[in-house]
């Protein structure tokens, strides 16, 4: 049972393979994100150099899946057609204190209408799709 | 070194535009829009289509300038332009690129404009369905975020947090556009006005977005004439001088899923300051304002940070009677906007910054010599420009 009905769009790496350790990442329920081999600057979402020193050495770093809700929005509108008769539901901006503060996007489990509060603490709930053509792993959020 | 500005320096002569229809209802095809809009914007400046040279754009727009100069007959195309960015964002962008390019000695007569016809493309509200997403999409699809109505939620939400704004100022901005379309025939939103209990019964779209938060998809098409100051005059229109105008966006605006160093922002805030001071005015100089209306939240953050107000001052400046002609602080959107005029990306904001310099609004602030206009907000790049009367200068 998934969060979101089937039929949404699957997510794949990038042609350019620049997140790649990301998706394979999660499929092993690890949260890998880039940190900086030169002055350890953390950097979210991926790209190929530091936006700090301009190093190209980024690393890729397993962190622990829990942060705080740094902004949220119920969605109510079905804008996609997997989505018609459904909702509404949540998707909450997660910010990660002991990574630099980077900010992670996913759907916020239980009850849709529940209360949400930004600075609530959340952890994360990895979601497998196995059955997916190409399989892949999203990374949702619950309130602790 | 002298200074370089643009102040002063290039007017709009001309202003055209289309019925404006509800999204997927345009009898024609967007090229076809795009023609018509030009071609009155040209017979109101009193000017040959044949005289265009140059073409400046945002968006995407599908309608490439060499197409139209062709379609049109142009003597020759000097200046063709494209503002980088979705959305409307770079609506007073391609006002200064092409004012840019008067100045610069690179183009005579410039044409901007933007069509829309959703019907025969794809609508922005609306997600295609099916198959594989990479990239910034693969970390924000997935999980039900899709069109702008939510991808923005995040960043209005974060705002209104932080500075305790009520429900009540998102609604005024919605009851102003309203109210000043009831006096605008060519509103889409005519003889459809807008109550308290409306706004507040309606459905959620996205929170903290209602219905009568978002703007309308329409189609339709938009179009100005710019020439330089020195020629201004040679038209057969009051001129509507170009006094500043800035675009850009805030540190790291574009780092993927929601990492801009500043989430809860218009992305005006380093903008905004450039603008002042080209214009060499300031906030409390405006006479009338359009502030693009993607969504309410975003006028707000684009009205704090252009300083026309500070965070804690919102739920007190943003009342009705603030906002409407005649007599209002800060009359806005005084054509309906995008939420009851006409979606056409912002254009017809502009369009209405000119009509109110010419004196010839429906909803008119008497004697308005200077005139705002607030690109579309939260995307990346937003921009921003002020135009004045004569007298400014």
């Amino acid at each position: 049972m998934t969060y979101l009905p089937a039929g949404l769009p699957a997510p794949v790496t990038e042609a350019d393979k620049l997140d790649q350790p990301y998706w394979e990442g999660t499929r092993q329920n690890k949260l890998m994100i880039q940190r900086c081999g030169s002055c350890g600057t953390w950097q979210w979402g991926p790209e190929w150099l530091c936006h700090e020193c301009h190093s190209f050495d980024m690393k890729w770093v397993e962190v622990e899946g829990r942060g705080t809700i740094y902004s949220w929005t119920r969605c109510w509108h079905p804008v996609h057609p997997a989505l018609k008769g459904f909702g509404p539901y949540i998707a909450v901006v997660v910010e990660l204190p002991h990574a630099g503060k980077i900010r992670m996007l996913g759907n916020l489990l239980g009850e849709p209408q529940q209360e949400v509060e930004i600075g609530t603490p959340v952890t994360a709930v990895f979601e497998p799709h196995d059955d997916a053509k190409v399989p892949f792993t999203l990374v949702h959020w619950r309130q602790v | 070194m002298t200074e370089r500005t643009l102040r002063g320096k290039v007017a709009v002569v001309g202003v055209g535009e289309t019925k404006y229809y509800k999204h997927s209802q345009s009898p024609d095809p967007e090229f076809v829009l795009a023609l018509k809009a030009i071609l009155a914007a040209c017979a109101d400046a009193g000017i040959n289509p044949k005289d265009v040279d140059s073409f400046a754009s945002y968006s995407n727009d599908r309608n490439d300038p060499s197409r139209i100069a062709s379609a049109l007959g142009c003597k020759e195309l000097r200046f063709s332009n494209m503002q980088w960015g979705g959305g409307g964002g770079g609506g007073a962008a391609a006002v200064g690129n092409a004012a840019a390019a008067i100045v610069s000695g690179q183009a005579d007569v410039a044409i901007v404009y933007r069509a829309l016809a959703q019907g025969q493309f794809q609508r922005f509200g609306v997600a295609a369905a099916g198959g594989t997403v990479a990239g910034e999409n693969a970390l924000v699809n997935p999980y039900g975020i899709f069109v702008p109505a939510q991808r923005y939620a995040f960043k209005m939400m974060r705002f209104m947090h932080d500075h305790g704004i009520e429900r009540e100022a998102l609604r005024a901005i919605a009851m102003a556009s309203y109210h000043h379309a009831q006096a605008n025939p060519r509103a889409v939103m005519y003889g459809r006005p807008l109550s308290e209990e409306d706004y507040d019964n309606a459905r959620w779209i996205s929170e903290p977005s209602r219905l009568f938060d978002c703007c309308q998809e329409n189609d339709g098409a938009a179009a100005l004439v710019l020439v330089s100051a020195e020629r201004a005059k040679d038209f057969r229109q009051k001129p509507a001088y170009i006094l500043g105008v800035a675009q850009g966006s805030n540190h790291r605006h574009a780092a993927r899923a929601y990492n801009a160093t500043d989430l809860g922002t218009s992305s005006f805030g380093p903008v905004a300051p450039r603008l002042w001071e080209m214009a060499k005015l300031g906030p409390k100089d405006v006479d009338v304002l359009q502030s693009y209306e993607n969504f309410t939240g975003g006028v707000l953050m684009s009205l704090v940070e252009h300083g026309y107000f500070k965070p804690e001052e919102a739920n007190d400046f943003l009342k009705l009677e603030n906002l409407i002609a005649p007599t209002g602080k800060l009359p806005m959107n005084t054509s309906g906007g995008n939420l009851a005029e006409c979606y056409m990306h912002g254009l017809e904001l502009q369009i209405e910054a000119v009509r109110q310099l010419r004196g010839t609004s429906t909803s008119q602030v008497p004697g308005a010599k200077v005139a705002g206009v607030i690109a579309g907000p939260m995307v990346t790049p937003v921009s921003t420009m002020i135009l004045g009367s004569e007298e400014t200068l």
